[in-house]
């Protein structure tokens, strides 16, 4: 099989109503590029921290956006805030200053 | 008591002994806060030639204000008439009651002198004196005025935004204003009386009724006093605080003291060194583009000094360095907002074990070629480069060719020290163990990382610097073409690091290169730079806009800079061609 250094997820189901979407909203109101984001990818594909690990931005905040935090503190700690992928990003999402608030804002929500 | 004692000195004395007193409890605390190491530096240079460079530095800044004379010429008259003028009276003062009275005396009596001695030929020179104290009053209030009037209208001065000021500013302001008109009509009222002014003084003196001297000289003299005391109360808790820590800032700095990556009392020197003049405001992209208030180190500082920070003023900063190369007073303003964004909690160790596995490349007899992250971005730069190398037979390992590990700048900049050391630290593993002798790279950003903020073992260079090395020793030969260009000084090579020289020399040999507005020092931030989070792409849009139509207003038929993000950022406007120092090299390489 060819790669293309994307890989296709697997289906699953969330619930929207078990979702605790308070961090999402924290973050709309820190970074409001955030919601301009349409999921291109391109942000992941150029990537530094790609290069070397399966580490995806694009992915984890998309899990972020449906609320699904677990493990996203840990996974956003491999980003070296070089800022290719903001540069890259074609809707001008502010991607540096989202992975900050991100990790900033799980690390709020995890002391609670 | 004494015979140089009157009731109306009360004011100043108090005002004295308060000042004293809390600029000693400052400075002493302050200094407790100075790690061991600041402190052995002080105790090392305190006896060498830095000493005397203090002096000469003090005497420059602190009272001849040099460094404002090159801002504006009425601006730094404003400065140094009242900084010069009135350390000279109180000295010529001294000087003048030294010789005057042999007596006990007390150390006001050069403030008050003509009070207290009305003999006029008390001495052999008692006239000069006179005379020239006049003149020393008149050249300070001569800066007074112009302070008047630049508060009213401060284009006079060259500004077009002065400082909105907290309210013990105003206060020591406004008593600051009033104490040499005071002490001009006191001096006067006394000179009616006992005819012992000089050629100022005496002739406001001789259009003085008796009478009215008689009665209004205490009361004058109490208010002029009066003046004096409010002033140095309020001083230490207002901007005016610079004038002694100013001082003792150069000092410091020149014996070798340095920031730290935290906040440390040399900080609180800095904070208050700084006599928020303002000049670091007009020039700041985020106030000439886009009018973003109390973000610029001014206000930034004054926040931190009166412990109100706020996280989303130190994080608004493009850290462009404008504001380092204007400040007349030379604080470590980049360092200080690096301090205040230290991240804490957040800054832990991170999750890098993927970058463990790489391994240095066995470059003994090769130099290593580290492009930088964004270089990848833009792949010219990287194809010229690599050219260039084949070109003069330079055997090279591209150290990030295929992974790249950032060099850790980013991250320091966003206030992550612990992540920013981890990265660093691998990378300079692998340039050790590599065997290179040279290190060249692309982007000015990782240029000013491996320079100063590692500590490697090797040159590292420019690109620029690279080439025109190359080109000097004749190893490059190159054709000249006849296209008209301008150079865009990237913030992190020019500012950051003061590489201006090689680039243009360069390009004045290999095509006709135009002189722009903005060169150098005050070259305008392409509004890309990676040290500001918090502006959205509409606002670096604007801020690169300007530095553009800046770039474009010869109307050059290209661009050139010399750092992958100025070039991204300008290529995007997209109707103009934009290309590194690197890619036109590469096009006039004459091929046998
Ligand atoms: S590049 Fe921008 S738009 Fe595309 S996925 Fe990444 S953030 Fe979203
Ligand atoms: S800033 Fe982080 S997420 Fe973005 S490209 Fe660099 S390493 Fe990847
Ligand atoms: S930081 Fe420097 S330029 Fe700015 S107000 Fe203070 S002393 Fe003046
Ligand atoms: S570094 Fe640049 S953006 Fe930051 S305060 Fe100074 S001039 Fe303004």
């Amino acid at each position: 099989m060819i790669k293309f250094g994307f890989n296709i997820s697997e289906t699953r189901a969330i619930n929207l109503e078990d979702c605790d979407l308070e961090n999402v909203k924290k973050l709309h109101r820190e970074v409001s590029s955030f919601k301009l984001c349409v999921s291109c990818g391109a942000c992941s594909a150029t990537c530094s921290a790609r290069q070397f690990t399966d580490f995806n931005i694009r992915k984890i905040h998309a899990s972020f956006r449906r609320g699904q935090y677990a493990g996203l503190q840990e996974e956003l700690k491999a980003c070296m805030l070089c800022g290719k992928c903001t540069l890259v990003c074609p809707r001008g999402v502010n991607l540096r200053s989202m992975i900050i608030n991100m990790r900033k804002i799980l690390l709020e929500s995890n002391k609670k | 008591m004494s015979i140089y004692f009157s009731p109306f000195v009360i004011p100043f004395l108090i005002g004295v002994i308060v000042l004293i007193i809390i600029c000693c409890i400052k400075y002493i605390r302050w200094y407790n806060q100075f790690d061991r190491v600041q402190k052995t530096v002080i105790l090392k240079n305190i006896i060498s030639w830095r000493f005397l460079s203090a002096i000469w530095e003090t005497i420059m800044e602190a009272l001849l204000h040099r460094k404002v004379f090159k801002r504006s010429f009425l601006l730094g008259y404003m400065h140094s008439s009242i900084a010069l003028g009135w350390f000279l009276l109180i000295i010529v003062g001294a000087i003048e009651s030294e010789i005057a009275i042999q007596t006990d005396k007390p150390f006001w009596i050069g403030i008050f002198y003509r009070y207290f001695v009305h003999d006029s030929h008390a001495f052999k020179h008692a006239q000069f004196f006179a005379h020239f104290m006049d003149l020393l009053l008149l050249y300070v209030l001569s800066g007074v005025i112009l302070a008047y009037i630049k508060s009213i209208y401060s284009r006079i001065v060259g500004m077009k935004k002065t400082t909105k000021h907290v309210i013990f500013d105003t206060f020591a302001k406004f008593a600051l204003w009033l104490i040499f008109p005071l002490r001009l009509l006191s001096e006067s009222f006394t000179a009616a009386l006992y005819n012992n002014g000089g050629f100022l003084t005496q002739t406001l003196g001789n259009m003085i009724n008796y009478t009215v001297a008689d009665v209004l000289e205490i009361p004058a003299w109490t208010l002029y006093s009066f003046a004096l005391g409010t002033f140095f109360i309020s001083m230490p808790f207002s901007r005016y605080m610079h004038i002694f820590t100013e001082v003792i800032f150069i000092f410091l700095k020149k014996l070798g003291v340095g920031e730290n990556e935290q906040i440390s009392g040399y900080t609180m020197f800095e904070l208050s060194a700084c006599s928020r003049c303002g000049i670091c405001i007009d020039n700041c992209p985020l106030h000439k583009d886009l009018q973003l208030p109390g973000v610029q180190s001014i206000y930034f500082l004054r926040d931190l000094r009166y412990k109100r920070p706020r996280e989303e003023i130190a994080e608004n900063c493009l850290m462009c360095n404008r504001c380092v190369a204007e400040c007349p007073v030379g604080l470590d303003l980049m360092t200080i907002r690096r301090q205040m964004r230290y991240k804490k909690d957040l800054d832990t160790h991170a999750n890098y074990n993927y970058i463990e596995n790489l391994q240095p490349f066995n470059s003994i007899g090769r130099i290593i070629y580290f492009a930088g992250c964004m270089s990848h971005l833009t792949p010219g730069i990287i194809d010229a480069m690599t050219t260039i190398f084949e070109k003069v037979d330079q055997k090279y390992w591209f150290m990030d060719k295929d992974r790249t590990i950032c060099c850790g700048r980013p991250l320091l900049q966003q206030g992550f020290s612990i992540q920013a050391a981890e990265l660093r630290r691998k990378n300079t593993q692998l340039i050790k163990q590599s065997g290179a002798t040279m290190l060249i790279t692309s982007c000015p950003i990782c240029y000013q990382s491996f320079k100063k903020e590692y500590n490697l073992p090797i040159q590292v260079m420019h690109h620029t610097e690279y080439i025109h090395m190359l080109i000097k020793s004749g190893k490059l030969k190159l054709r000249k073409d006849d296209l008209k260009v301008v150079y865009h000084d990237p913030c992190e090579l020019g500012r950051g690091c003061g590489i201006y020289r090689q680039p243009r020399e360069i390009l004045k040999t290999v095509t006709h290169l135009l002189k722009t507005k903005n060169e150098k020092e005050k070259s305008l931030c392409c509004g890309y730079n990676l040290g500001n989070t918090v502006i959205n792409l509409e606002q670096q849009t604007k801020i690169r806009n300007a530095a553009m139509s800046s770039l474009r207003a010869k109307n050059p038929d290209l661009i050139v800079t010399a750092c992958p993000m100025c070039k991204k950022a300008f290529k995007r406007a997209s109707d103009f061609t934009v290309k590194d120092v690197a890619e036109i090299v590469k096009e006039n390489i004459i091929s046998e």
